[in-house]
């Protein structure tokens, strides 16, 4: 194995599939540097007409939510049925709400 | 020959035969990113050459289609520049390379890439409204290939002392060949002589060294005439690889 050291870094690759959608993550890809990152998530993730935009971050850039806290994090909103919308009665002239 | 179709047929086969240079790395590039990067030029190239191909077919008017231009001429009937038929590297094979040099491979794409840009930014206005429509369509793929060989050229060239050393050495290899890029003349009505890109190639070139730390060799007086059919010790083995399967089962398809 080379000596990861040695090693470019890895890039977050987000990809816009078309104007108006959101940039959504498609993967990740090692280089030197941004601009570089740009030209290899080119050509390994817009192959075949996937994107209009990209956008590239380095991976020790992103921070991430503990997955040891999701209990405390996440199980809270389970029970809190009155934060969706369909909790509330309408009254039937508001329908097509 | 005709002249018209001697003009196109020394663009298709450049373009098919530097295709077929570049699809020796799939599988074997330095890293996976750059593996694809070069795996699309080279089907970009090989799109350009089928449409240049099939253009010369119907200017021939002997009812050979692509295939037939591509896979079942002689050497002598190629028209492509000796540059693009040069192998992946200088030095034999039993360097432990596998026959590729990544520093001449981005040389000769930097270099070809960029006559393509400025040849196919001339052919779009071509009064020939089939080649304009082609030249149009290759010139955003060829404006990319410029770019992304130009950076790996100033990546590699300032870059360690033995990167440095590595691209000057392909440099210097490839340099006596770069003359041909200028050598084919101009039909009217079809597309300029190539001379006419020469002082902006050589202007570009120039600054891109620089800006790579690499010293242009001294101008070679050589005059490779891959144009005329005239082609390197190269060129039979490339085309013995690419013609085998068409030569085995004669109008074999997928």
């Amino acid at each position: 194995m080379s000596n990861p050291k040695n090693e470019w870094p890895l890039w977050e690759v987000f990809v816009r599939s078309k104007a108006g959608l959101d940039h959504k993550h498609c993967g990740s890809l090692h280089a030197a540097d941004a601009p570089m990152a740009i030209q290899m998530a080119r050509d390994v993730y817009t192959r075949r007409q996937e994107g209009t935009s990209i956008w590239v971050v380095r991976s020790e850039q992103i921070v991430a939510s503990d997955p040891t806290e999701k209990g405390s994090l996440f199980d809270p909103a389970d029970d809190k049925v009155y934060r969706h919308p369909t909790f509330y009665e309408l009254p039937d002239e508001l329908n097509h709400m | 020959m005709d002249a018209k179709l001697n003009y196109v047929l020394r663009l298709a086969d450049t373009c098919l035969i530097h295709s077929q240079r570049l699809s020796e790395w799939a599988g074997h590039a330095p890293v996976l990113e750059e593996d694809l990067a070069l795996s699309n030029i080279a089907l970009d190239l090989l799109g350009q050459a089928r449409a240049l191909l099939t253009y010369a077919g119907q200017i021939e008017g002997a009812g050979r289609d692509e295939d037939q231009l591509a896979f079942l001429r002689e050497e002598r009937d190629y028209r492509n520049i000796v540059l693009v038929e040069l192998p992946n590297a200088a030095a034999s094979p039993s360097d432990g390379s596998g026959g590729r040099d990544f520093a001449l491979t981005t040389v000769r794409n930097a270099a070809v890439a960029l006559w393509l840009e400025l040849l196919c930014g001339r052919l779009q206005a071509s009064a020939d409204i089939e080649l304009a429509g082609i030249a149009a369509k290759s010139l955003k793929e060829v404006r990319y290939h410029r770019q992304h060989a130009s950076d790996w050229v100033v990546r590699l060239g300032d870059g360690t002392a033995e990167s440095q050393a590595r691209m000057q050495a392909a440099l210097n290899v490839l340099w006596p060949y770069v003359n041909e890029l200028f050598a084919a003349e101009g039909v009217d009505g079809v597309g300029p002589a190539w001379s006419e890109l020469e002082a902006e190639w050589r202007a570009r070139w120039a600054t891109l060294m620089q800006e790579a730390t690499l010293t242009l060799p001294r101008d070679s007086a050589m005059q490779p005439r891959g144009i005329d059919g005239i082609h390197s010790e190269h060129m039979g083995h490339l085309l013995a690889t690419m013609q085998h399967l068409q030569r085995a089962y004669p109008g074999g398809v997928w």
